[in-house]
């Protein structure tokens, strides 16, 4: 109505905006490692066992201090990390149950003693205890931001002095520790980066929806990209999005919720959208390689159908190439085949033109070239060749079948005749003879 | 460069070895002279992989120690390569080919220090040697099993070590990498390198190796192959679990003349 709450307004905006986006960023980095180093429960873990911790740090000062409340949580989220470990150790209990009893229990104490706290009795100013519950950015202090950028800067420091070190024990803890790194030191070091990471974003997440704000971006960014160092990039960046996005849509709603709703749907779009890794993509490229293989067994059976004639072209009947294998839509493919000017048809026969002979015999070539590979390297009975080379050849590469047409060359096992288009080394049979070999 | 009064590149001295205080190997003692391949051939569950793990200090020794050349494994650790089963990591990791062979040189970096042009020029020099020069930088969850341990091949070779420890390389790869690994060996075991294998194939042990470590929780027997692989030691090895025709095999392979 007036400009004064309009300004406080915004500038209270800003302050929520820059402080997610921040806690964002860190979460995305810090989780890429935990993701990578399979662990992203941790974060889970620590972050719904911190409650009681909170509550009792706040019944001890009576006050709500960021940094107060922050180490009780911390305490007791390592408590209860040090609960799960004892308990898988020593108990016959599984570490995933061990998991889920402590973080239940710890959570459950925590309720209740935030309910406790919250009663009149006790002294103390208690506004905001609960946005450590469901989160809430808006109750953060100036004083809050600089821890914040705090535990930023020091995050980043961490990671980019020991990226090399975090890279070789997420990915290969035993070598890492053959070449004498401290494997254990690196392993906490990259625990507590999280931990402490965790801790400053619950008053804005909250204790529950935490563990998203560390695995989403991390996760995300996985389908994007196959280099670490751009991972932990794009981490950072959808944990930086999220943060101001949730916030900025989620007016008027719960903001540590909606900040997680806004990773969630990078996450969803790139599960659907990604290249290569995404579902489309993954669907459209098996959709393509279909198409390609039909069309391959369609030349090669029209090739092996007018093998005995060649290098006359054989009028085919339409009957006979219908009876020569299991077809899905014969006609689409003769259609197709006779745009692309590799086939002659009437309703009655088909032809290969001079064109798709050429096609089909290299086809049938690489086909055999690879039947004979197996035969010969791999000790797999003749009958059972054909099918592995259907499905394989069409993933070879160039290079290897040409490496293989020379090693059988060199061998002496490329026969004459196979020179050009091998002979297959199994019987087709429709009665053409076998292969002398 | 090995003559007869060859030097020691690896000891093992009375080496215990406990899981959970069961003890899985027991009273480990041998000495391997330089530039032998050494074929580590025993059972399933005969402790193999963790006489590798025990020796490079994955796995606590309940007793005994260690030596690379007369020092301390510790001492020692530069001088060491180390090839785990392929199985141990996730393929799926978001890195290149030429970063995992970078890695080799991590320990020579040191903290903080990132790989640079000198350290690229060993890992392509590496990749050339076992033929992935092509793929360099592709993501390794495109790999075949043959490529997979190549990398890892590659990645030793990187840390430019003496003696080399391979946990089942065969295992899982096509023909034309296991070649490719034979003729690698031979070059390392030219240039006067050390190579142990844990090894499963029992066939080929005679057309691979110098030496053979026979183990089935003990020591059964360490030496040359010619007067250590034999019937006997294969028999107290794999006890009844060497079936008459691998004998039959190995009787055959024993008439033959050098092969």
């Amino acid at each position: 109505m007036t400009e004064l709450p309009i300004l406080l307004g915004l500038a209270l905006s800003h302050k929520v905006m820059f402080g997610t986006a921040l806690l964002g960023s860190m979460a995305g980095i810090v989780g890429s490692f935990a993701v990578l180093r399979g662990r992203s429960l941790v974060g889970d873990m620590l972050a719904h066992s911190a409650l009681p911790g909170i509550g009792l740090a706040f019944l001890i000062l009576g006050s709500r201090s960021m940094l107060g409340l922050s180490v009780g949580a911390l305490a007791s989220g390592l408590l209860a990390i040090g609960a799960v470990t004892v308990i898988a150790r020593w108990t016959r209990t599984k570490e995933d149950a061990a998991i889920g009893i402590v973080l239940s229990t710890f959570f459950g104490a925590g309720v209740v003693l935030l309910s406790i706290v919250q009663k009149p009795g006790i002294a103390g100013n208690k506004a905001g205890l609960d946005s450590y519950l469901f989160g809430e950015p808006g109750n953060m202090l100036t004083g809050d931001l600089v821890i914040l950028s705090g535990v930023g800067a020091a995050v980043l420091l961490v990671v980019a002095l020991l990226f090399k070190e975090f890279k070789l024990v997420c990915f290969d803890i035993d070598f890492a520790q053959s070449q004498g790194w401290p494997t254990l030191m690196l392993d906490l070091l990259m625990m507590a980066s999280l931990a402490v990471v965790t801790i400053v974003g619950l008053p804005i997440v909250g204790v529950i929806l935490m563990a998203a704000m560390i695995i989403l971006p991390a996760a995300t960014a996985r389908f994007w990209t196959n280099r670490l160092h751009l991972m932990l990039l794009l981490a950072a960046g959808f944990g930086l999005a999220a943060g101001p996005l949730g916030t900025y849509f989620g007016k008027g709603l719960p903001a540590g919720a909606s900040i997680v709703l806004a990773g969630a749907s990078f996450f969803v779009i790139s599960v659907l959208l990604a290249p290569q890794r995404g579902v489309l993509a993954q669907v459209l490229a098996e959709y393509q390689l279909r198409k390609r293989m039909t069309r391959e067994h369609l030349l090669r059976s029209l090739y092996e159908l007018s093998e005995s004639n060649l290098p006359e072209l054989t009028k085919l009947s339409l009957k006979s190439v219908r009876d020569y294998r299991h077809w899905v839509s014969l006609e689409k493919l003769l259609e197709q085949e006779v745009e692309k000017g590799t086939i002659l048809r009437d309703a009655e026969h088909v032809q290969l033109t001079p064109l798709g002979l050429r096609r089909a015999s290299e086809l049938t070539k690489a086909h055999r070239l690879w039947e004979m590979y197996l035969v010969q390297f791999a000790n797999i009975a003749p009958d059972h060749v054909d099918r592995d080379a259907d499905a394989i050849e069409h993933l070879l590469p160039e290079a290897l079948l040409l490496e293989l047409e020379q090693k059988l060359a060199d061998e002496g096992r490329l026969p004459y005749l196979v020179a050009e288009v091998p002979l297959s080394p199994h019987d087709l049979g429709s009665g053409t003879q076998d292969s002398q070999r | 460069m090995s003559a007869n009064t060859s030097t020691t590149a690896f000891e093992i001295h009375d080496m215990t070895v406990a899981y959970h205080r069961r003890p899985v190997l027991w009273d480990i003692d041998f000495t391997i002279p330089e530039g032998k391949l050494v074929g580590i051939v025993g059972p399933n569950g005969a402790g193999k992989t963790t006489l590798i793990k025990a020796t490079l200090g994955l796995v606590p020794l309940a007793s005994g120690k260690v030596e690379i050349y007369g020092k301390s494994y510790h001492e020692q650790r530069h001088l060491v390569g180390y090839v785990p089963q392929r199985e141990s990591v996730d393929w799926d990791f978001p890195v290149t080919v030429r970063d995992v062979v970078l890695m080799g040189t991590y320990g020579r970096l040191g903290w903080f220090r990132r790989p640079g042009r000198a350290e690229r020029k060993i890992a392509d020099r590496c990749l050339e040697q076992v033929e992935m020069t092509a793929l360099a930088n592709r993501q390794i969850r495109q790999l075949s099993g043959g490529q997979q341990q190549r990398v890892f091949l590659a990645r030793a070779l990187a840390q430019d070590a003496q003696v080399y420890f391979l946990d089942e390389p065969f295992s899982g790869v096509d023909a034309a990498t296991e070649a490719a690994i034979v003729k690698l060996l031979q070059t390392l075991r030219a240039s006067g390198k050390t190579v142990l294998i844990v090894h499963h194939d029992i066939q080929t042990v005679r057309d691979y190796f110098d030496y053979v470590v026979l183990l089935n929780m003990r020591l059964i027997a360490c030496g040359p192959v010619d007067t250590t692989f034999t019937n006997e030691n294969l028999q107290k090895t794999y006890g009844g679990r060497l079936t008459i025709l691998d004998e039959a095999a190995e009787a055959m392979r024993q008439r033959e003349p050098n092969r």
